[in-house]
């Protein structure tokens, strides 16, 4: 019987070509911008860790006064030196590191040629194994590393390509600003998507860091620090002092019950640090886990999630336009449905057939729809944007889209085709 | 035109005409809605930067050389790009509107007081005014005696002990609602500081605080690391050119620097907004894909319905209607839907509005946009009905002689 039906919809989707381009237009308009919406969301919003990001947590403690920063309600959210120095020395997590970005000029291992400056990040030991950091060559360094001011170096895949091509590299020296550093790694394929670790106020999507140096050994060189600096009170060296935020910090908690533990330690800190006259605001320690951070700095800014909005609104009037036109469409037949039915067709069997000859044109639609998402999407990654190369379909969005074609249009002719099998074929006959 | 046989024939295609209506609505809450955010956005990417953008280029010079002195060398290097035939002014400075590069302090009015709030300084040689183009509109500039180093080897604590200030108008209503700022002394760093000036506009580094855009600060204190952006003013047309110049020449003065972000102001906005015109892209895309659907929706149906009453219009032609009265029939209809569809919509886009508001800051939908979406959505009827509206009045009277 499917074929057969499948035969009657060909057939009657082709006696009214026009009627039915319009109602496949519509669809693929509606399905092809909604899901270029939903892709570009889906990209923005993805977890840049999977499989680690439920164990990463970002503490906030905000030390700054009263009154201060109450209309930037992140001002607060990075951390002083000391306040990182004294979470690094408590170790109460598995493990935690504190972070700034930073650029730094590079000069090229030949010896002639130009310097040229890269993005990279100053981070403490526990950076590459908490975040699960892939190396192709080589490792990371160690704490007491971290304390002895050690002058080595991680190198992004790109950086090392660039300086050193095919050479193993382990052992060499790069010669950053005004000092040598010795390799120690180089990183495998790492593109975190957002760039969570980084100050996320400043860029979120953000080109890959192509280095990775002791933070402290960075500090001792005044190399050029990134990020915001957020000052308040004066006087002296303002990135080491107490009233200066300025760095990221992560820690690793296994389990609930640890992160539980860790926040109940953050209080304590706040409480023991308001004995010393700091941190003079109630007490009101926070753990961000990764992605409830990530939503918490508004990585996928309100507008996008607005504009998603819209273009479901969008689909919406295509669903009810089609349901419009298929109504109509399938009323005018109300003629060859009663001789169906008087020659013992059941309704459940104009039902179905109808109902195939909506899912045809819903398929015929999400192809359209496939067509016009690329083209949307193709669009955005022309974008000179930072996150505009990520908006690429993968294979769950792709079905996805199909899916949704088949069923918006599946739903939209449910109406229609009620309307149509409950036509009493005796009246219909006789008007004839 | 008579009315009511159209709202009786209306009637027995009730679903239908719902159906269009409803779809008709919806469009008119989407568009209103969509070209308000959009119209958000683009006076967003308009806001003035109080600066003469047109005639302004910046190179980004970052000096290696560990041992020199940087106000020694900014000052040469500022001598020799003033040199450049067509410069008609030259100055180092540390942050500029969109640059990102963003220094905000607390403000205190009074001393030992939790700051106010928070405002971005801007610190640059003594011609960074002039150079930038800021329009004064109170007070006075700053004097040469009042100049003194940032201090960035120190923590840049050149902020304390600097004795002068030119705030923007906004900031100076803000700090002081209602009397004259200029004279008032705040507290930035450890000493007072005293407002000099007052500049009309001066956008912050970067606008992520959409309520605070112009809290800008100008101090006179020179840049002293080794980082500095040179600004240079010149004729519009000569900008891409003196780009090359200026290049050469710095590399020429000194070879041990890297040289970035070597670019003209417009291009610095435009990069600031490039995220922005991608969305309003998109949206502007979806939102004629809306209406597209729609008027083809509009003509889809009437298509149909002409059809469908073929020969009752062959009937009523028979019987002396002319061309225009079947025209104006068709017409008629689809105005009358539309006008349901767009009394519904209005009501709709303002509680659309409503939802946005409360879940994404947006502000109150101004009422003018109702009457236009009204407007537009009737000329969009109109003309996706006409086509079929001709066909229908293009039927021959003999039609009503033929049977099915």
């Amino acid at each position: 019987m499917f074929g057969y039906y499948l035969n009657l919809a060909l057939y009657s989707l082709k006696r009214s070509p026009v009627l039915t381009g319009l109602m496949v237009l519509a669809i693929g308009l509606g399905i092809g911008a909604s899901m270029t919406m939903i892709t570009v969301l889906h990209v923005m919003s993805d977890d840049p860790l999977p499989g680690r990001s439920t164990q990463l947590y970002y503490p906030r403690i905000d030390p700054q006064p009263l009154g201060r920063g109450d209309t930037n309600p992140h001002s607060g959210d990075n951390l002083t030196w000391p306040d990182a120095q004294n979470l690094l020395r408590a170790n109460r997590a598995e493990r935690q590191a504190a972070m700034s970005a930073g650029s730094a000029a590079v000069y090229p291992v030949s010896g002639d040629g130009q310097p040229f400056f890269v993005p990279g990040h100053y981070v403490t030991a526990d950076f590459f194994p908490m975040f699960d950091v892939p190396f192709r060559a080589g490792g990371g360094w160690t704490r007491e590393q971290d304390q002895q001011r050690a002058r080595v170096v991680v190198l992004g895949a790109d950086l090392k390509r660039k300086l050193f091509g095919d050479a193993p590299v382990l052992g060499r020296t790069v010669h950053l600003k005004d000092a040598d550093f010795s390799v120690i790694g180089v990183l495998g394929a790492w593109h975190p998507q957002p760039k969570f670790y980084a100050d996320l106020d400043h860029g979120a999507f953000d080109k890959d860091d192509q280095f990775f140096l002791p933070l402290q050994t960075a500090l001792d060189l005044s190399l050029a620090f990134r990020g915001q600096l957020s000052c308040w009170g004066s006087g002296g060296d303002s990135r080491k002092g107490p009233d200066c935020t300025w760095l990221q910090f992560w820690v690793q908690l296994a389990t609930p019950a640890k992160a539980q533990a860790y926040r109940q330690f953050l209080d304590d800190y706040w409480r023991q640090q308001q004995d010393h006259g700091r941190f003079p605001r109630p007490v009101d320690a926070r753990l961000y886990d990764l992605m409830s951070w990530l939503a918490y700095k508004g990585v996928v800014p309100g507008d996008v999630r607005m504009q998603l909005w819209l273009a479901l609104g969008f689909l919406l009037v295509c669903m009810i336009n089609i349901v419009a036109l298929l109504l109509a469409k399938f009323l005018r037949r109300s003629g060859e449905i009663s001789v169906r039915r008087a020659m013992g067709a059941r309704r459940r069997d104009i039902f179905v057939q109808l109902g195939i000859e909506s899912a045809l044109i819903g398929m015929a639609g999400g192809a359209l729809g496939l067509l016009v998402a690329e083209l949307g999407l193709w669009s955005v990654r022309q974008r000179p944007d930072a996150y505009a190369h990520l908006a690429q379909m993968d294979a769950p969005m792709l079905f996805g889209t199909l899916a949704l074609a088949i069923v918006a249009s599946v739903l939209a002719g449910l109406l229609p085709a009620w309307r149509a099998c409950r036509v009493p074929p005796a009246l219909q006959l006789k008007t004839q | 035109m008579e009315i009511r046989p159209i709202l009786s024939t209306l009637r027995r295609h009730k679903l239908t005409a719902s159906l269009l209506t409803l779809q008709v609505a919806l469009t008119c809450a989407i568009v209103c809605n969509t070209v308000f955010v959009t119209s958000l956005r683009m006076a967003r990417m308009n806001l003035p930067s109080g600066l003469a953008e047109s005639e302004l280029v910046m190179i980004d010079s970052t000096d290696l050389a560990s041992g020199a002195n940087p106000l020694v060398r900014h000052q040469e290097d500022l001598a020799a790009l003033r040199d450049i035939p067509g410069v008609k002014s030259a100055a180092a400075v540390d942050a500029l509107p969109f640059s990102g590069n963003d220094w905000s302090n607390g403000i205190q009015t009074k001393p030992n007081e939790p700051p106010q709030l928070s405002a971005s300084a801007f610190n640059g040689t003594p011609e960074e005014l002039e150079t930038l183009g800021l329009h004064l509109i109170a007070g006075r500039s700053f004097l040469p005696d009042e100049y003194i180093p940032e201090d960035s080897a120190h923590g840049y604590t050149g902020i304390d002990h600097v004795s002068a200030t030119i705030v923007t108008r906004s900031l100076a209503k803000q700090l002081f609602p209602g009397e004259n700022a200029v004279g008032k002394i705040i507290y930035v760093g450890a000493g007072p500081t005293t407002i000099v000036g007052i500049v009309d506009h001066l956008l912050r580094p970067s606008l992520n605080q959409p309520d605070s855009v112009e809290r800008s600060m100008l101090f006179p204190m020179l840049p002293d690391s080794n980082d500095v952006t040179y600004v240079l003013r010149t004729a519009p047309q000569d900008r891409e050119q003196l780009l090359k110049t200026a290049s050469d020449v710095l590399k020429k003065l000194d070879a041990n620097r890297v040289l970035q972000n070597a670019q003209t102001f417009t291009q610095l906005r435009n990069h600031y907004f490039q995220r922005d015109r991608t969305m309003i892209g998109l949206l502007l895309a979806s939102m004629l894909g809306l209406l597209f659907v729609t008027a083809l929706g509009i003509t889809g149906l009437a298509n149909f319905w002409v059809q469908q009453r073929h020969r009752s219009i062959g009937i009523r032609r028979a019987i002396g209607a002319t061309r225009g009265d079947i025209l104006r029939y068709f017409q008629t209809e689809n105005f009358l839907i539309v006008t349901f569809g767009v009394l519904l919509g209005v009501i709709l886009a303002v509680g659309l509005n409503l939802l946005l508001m409360k879940h994404y800051e947006l502000p109150r939908l101004p009422l003018y946009y109702l009457p236009i979406g009204a407007v537009a959505l009737w000329l969009l009827g109109q003309l996706a009905v006409l086509a079929p509206a001709l066909r229908a009045a293009a039927v021959p009277p003999v039609e009503a002689t033929r049977s099915v």
